[in-house]
Formats: C-alpha cells, structure tokens, sequence
C-alpha cells in the first residue's frame, strides 16, 4: 500500500495530467479536478477495495460515483493510472472519437465508469440504487459518491438524501466538495445553502466534516472514521472542504478556473509547480 | 371478414400488475419501484409476495429514476411504476442521462397514459409520452391494446436487454387478444386483412378499430387491422407490406398527432413508399376533465372517427 509522500507523489502526476489534458483541447474544468485531487487519489490507491478487471456490475468490490462529472479531467487521469485503460489514452480527452468524453459516460465503454454524469445532482439517487443492490446481493462492499457543494442545489440531491435515511442505506458514504465555489462566483454569493452538516444530519445522516480536505493525512483519517459509521443505519456523508485549483498557485481559491482551461504560459508555470513524478503520458 | 368480440372488459395497468407478479416468481432478478402510486399501478401482488424486491420512494419520480439506475448496477432488472405524465416529462433528464444514455437495463412503466384517466383533467392527461421516449437513442415504446398484451408486453421486456418504456391507462377495456400470447419486441399483429384501406393502431384503439372495420365493412370497404404494440422499434415491413395493398392508410392512438405513431409511419411511407395518410390522434391540445367515453369522442379517438378518417383517406387514392 502506497504510503503518504509516495500517494503525494500521485497527486502531483495527476495534477500534470489534469493541465495538459485540457490546455490540448483548451476545454474542460480543471479548478474542481485539481481540487479534489488527493481525494480522489487517495480514494482509488488506498481506501476502496477494488478487483483488478472492470465489470459492470462491481460485485465483490466497492464502487465509486462520480456525480460532478465535470471534474472529469481528475477521474480519467486517476483511472488511467490505475490501469482500467492506457494511459496514453488521456491524449484523446475530448477529442472526436474518443472514449473520453467531455462528461463521464458509459456510451463509449470507457473501463472504470459505470453512470454518466454531468447533468447535475443525479449521482447520489444512483449511488443509493446500487447500494441497495449491494444489499440485496449480500455484498458487504460500499458505495463512495462524489459531489459538487453547488451541485446541492439541485432539489434530487434532497429527494435522495431524505430516501437513503429512511431507508438505513447504510453502505454509502456520499462526499460532497465543499470549495464554496460555481460557475458564477461562491455559493454563498450564488446561492447559500446554510450549515450542510446541519441539513445532512437533520435528514438522518452521520457526518464527518474532513477540514483540509486537500491534505492526504487529513482524508485518510477521515475516510476512515466515515467508513467505522458505515453499518450502523444510517447513510453517510462526507463534507471535505477543499480549495478550487488547489496545488496551481494561480488556480486557487477563486472561481475562474471552473471551466476555462490554461494558455501555453500559464501551463508552463502550472507544470513548473508539479514536477513530473511518475512520468507523463 | 373475421370479426372480434369480448367477454369481459379489463383496465390495462391490472395486466400490468398481472405480468409484474408472474416476473417476481420467475425472475428473481426483477425488481419494482413505484412513487407513492401502488394501488393505481396494480403493484401488490408483487409487493406482498416480494417485499424485498420493492422500493417506495415517495412523491419523488427523479430520485427513483435514479435509483433504478443504480439498481442495475450489481445485476437488477428494476421495473418502475408511476403515471406516465410523471414517468416522462417530469424525469426526462434523469432517464436521458442516468437510464438511457447510460445504457441502463430500467423498465420504465407509465399508467393512466392519454386523456382516458379521465376526471382528473390535463394536469395528468399526457399525450406526448411516446414523443418524448421514442426520440431517446436506445429506448423502446411499447403501448399493448388490452389486458393479456399488456401482461404479456410486461413479462417480455424483462428479457430484453435495455431501457424499455411501457404505456399503458386506467379505464377499463375489452380483452380481445388470448391469455397465453407471446409477445415479440417489434412484431406487428395483423387482426383483419382487407384491400381498400390499411389501420394501423396503438393501445386500446385497436379495438376501436376493430369496431370500425366491422361498419366499414357493411359499407363495402375492406379494411386490414394492424396492431402497432411496439412503436419504436417499428415494424416497417409489415406496414410496407400493407400499404402496398390497400394504397391509403390511417393511424390511431390516443396521443398528441405531433411526435407519435402517426409521424413515425408517416416517416417510413415517406422514405420507403409514399402513401395518402390520416391520422386518428389529439390535434396538438391539452386534455381536460370528463369521462373517457366522452373524451374519445370530444377528441375523436374512437370508431366513429375511425371510419370518418377511412372515408377521407380512401378518397385521397
């Protein structure tokens, strides 16, 4: 199992990734993807157990749902390098005729993605559905979600948030990305939604709220107390505050770079701040 | 000419509930969803013999839609049940995107379709259900005609591979196709044969049809009766092979003319063999409240306008 610095060394890769893929096309959302960064590297290296071939159905193993699916650029580049397909692939991101697309789909077949996403706020009604088929199937294995703070808007999020306690879906552990950003500006600014510890935990939620959310040390000690609530009645959720951008200086803490990708200048400097660790694509 | 009759008069939506309890025994893959509208879906045999299989999700179609979804995910065959207004227009991007873009194995079963609900008025009433499903990549639209085809169509489509989209009313109506059918995906049903006009019909205006033919015939005019249970896939052959018999046709449903079966056969005679066609379909309205009687004849869906649409059509040769 890869320690910290070595799941540190991950990041800065990805992050490489992350910048190029969407400088090449000058498309994509890298402020999100960049921002959840070692939590979905984290997630993928070391927390969930996962079987070595892709398969649909994901029996026998713990799945992953990506519901902001425009943090895309961050899954295919943790999926590449975990070796659900090439890594040289990650070239093709946007591209026509590309198994990567835009938003996540399961259209092209792409290993390691079993839902589309990119319409908002339909992820956690999915992740519930295939948790209560876990459950049907005596699969002991969880379900981890992924989730936009903005994207909470978006009233199916509250539907299934009010369904997953009233029915004891207990095998989810639903994390939302708390960057206080969106596309137009803070969601404080956009469309404040209060205290979400409060409001998941009135809807019969446990939470853990992980404060720095961008520190590896910090996720896998939360992940881990999210995972000892696991089988106790109640569903999940995990509120990880992060900061957009996080790891490209110029990136961070503004909302700007939510869907605008980096010019040829801007991705050296980019670059020049994650040196390459594992080798680029 | 061979004629049709009835014994007994049945709502579609118990075929349902009749085909859903037979998969719960057969299949034990199969699983059923419904949005706080068990009794009108005919639900509870399943649910009592398989309480496990069964999720109620409340006043809330968009989080079941994705719920399905998931199910499907760890092997599930899930069969939603809610009306079609609220199965359709109020989900569309939940099933776009998580059901039918994603591929996903969810059958997706509308009750009380069209204007024959009835008394609760057009806030129900939707009439541009199979327009929206039919233009999903991937989806099929299937609307049987009575009773034992809709408990047929029902047990089917667990076996096919794919999202399914399954029509079908409240009100009560003959049972005129036998119990032990089989059903085909796609496979077009000829009732009557005839030379002077083609019908081609959906739903419970099969019957209606039915009807029609038996006063066209008094009137000397030969009609072929064609069933259209599945509306895509379409069963361009046998209304080709029909078509270029008769040389006229006329399409029912109770469905808005813009976006249902009328436009999709219109789309194939078009393409393949050009023919005079009427359509037998509400003209681009809303419903409203009433009965179903006195809806099918207000927005002319029944026999009567049948044979109206026949005797137009015929004459446009």
């Amino acid at each position: 199992m890869p320690n910290t610095q070595d799941l540190e060394n991950i990041c800065t890769q990805v992050r490489r990734d992350i910048l190029r893929m969407v400088h090449k096309v000058n498309s994509g959302h890298p402020g999100g993807s960049l921002g959840c960064t070692e939590f979905l590297v984290a997630l993928y290296y070391t927390i969930m157990e996962r079987k070595d071939q892709f398969d649909m159905d994901g029996l026998g193993e713990d799945i992953f749902f990506l519901s902001n699916g425009h943090i895309s650029p961050l899954f295919y580049s943790v999926l590449a390098r975990n070796g659900y397909f090439p890594i040289e692939e990650l070239n093709t991101f946007r591209l026509i005729d590309s198994r990567l697309q835009g938003h996540p789909t399961t259209h092209e077949g792409l290993p390691g993605v079993r839902i589309a996403s990119g319409s908002l706020g339909q992820g956690m009604s999915v992740a519930i559905g295939a948790a209560q088929a876990k459950k049907l199937n005596n699969d002991p294995h969880l379900i981890y979600s992924l989730h936009g703070d903005g994207e909470l808007q978006e009233g199916q999020n509250w539907e299934a948030m009010m369904y997953a306690a009233a029915n004891q879906v207990d095998n989810l552990i639903a994390t939302v990305d708390l960057n206080g950003q969106q596309i137009d500006g803070a969601t404080d600014d956009v469309l404040p939604m209060g205290n979400l510890k409060d409001k998941f935990e009135a809807f019969g939620w446990s939470v853990t709220v992980i404060e720095e959310g961008n520190s590896i040390e910090a996720i896998l000690e939360g992940m881990a107390e999210a995972k000892s609530k696991t089988g106790e009645g109640k569903p999940v959720c995990v509120l990880l505050k992060t900061v957009m951008g996080h790891g490209v200086d110029f990136m961070m803490h503004t909302h700007a770079w939510h869907g605008k990708a980096p010019n040829d200048e801007q991705l050296a400097i980019g670059l020049a701040q994650n040196p390459e660790t594992l080798g680029d694509y | 000419m061979k004629t049709y009759t009835y014994t007994e008069k049945k709502d579609t939506r118990s075929g349902f509930g009749a085909g859903l309890a037979e998969l719960g025994r057969t299949h034990p893959n199969v699983v059923a969803l419904c949005a706080d509208l068990v009794g009108s879906l005919k639900m509870n045999t399943f649910i009592n013999e398989n309480p496990k299989r069964f999720f109620q999700v409340g006043v809330a179609e968009a989080n079941m839609m994705g719920i399905a979804a998931g199910l499907t995910i760890g092997g599930k065959i899930p069969f939603t049940g809610t009306f079609a207004n609220f199965s359709t227009g109020r989900v569309y991007d939940q099933i776009r995107q998580s059901i039918a873009y994603s591929g996903k194995n969810v059958k997706i079963c509308a009750s009380h379709a069209g204007l024959t609900l009835g008394e609760d008025g057009a806030t129900h009433q939707i009439l541009e259900d199979i327009g929206l499903m039919k233009m999903l990549p991937g989806m099929v639209v299937i609307n049987p005609c009575d009773y034992n085809q809709t408990k047929a169509a029902t047990i089917a489509i667990a076996d096919h591979v794919g999202p399914v989209y399954l029509r079908f009313g409240r009100p009560s109506v003959p049972i005129f196709t036998p119990a032990d059918q089989k059903f085909e995906i796609g496979k077009a049903i000829r009732f009557t044969e005839g030379n002077d006009v083609t019908i081609v019909a959906t739903g419970h205006l099969v019957w209606e049809a039915l009807e029609a033919s038996k006063v066209l015939h008094e009137k000397g005019i030969s009609a072929e009766v064609i069933n259209i249970h599945t509306i895509k896939p379409l069963d361009e052959q046998a209304i080709l092979d029909s078509v270029r018999k008769t040389g006229c046709i006329v399409t029912c449903e109770e469905h808005n003319i813009l976006g249902g079966l009328g436009e999709s056969v219109a789309r194939t005679l078009a393409l393949s063999h050009p023919t005079p066609q009427e359509f037998v379909a509400t003209n681009d309205t809303f419903g409203e409240s009433g009965t179903p009687a006195q809806l099918m004849k207000k927005y002319g869906l029944d026999s009567e306008a049948i044979i109206s649409k026949v005797e137009t059509v015929i004459k446009r040769k």
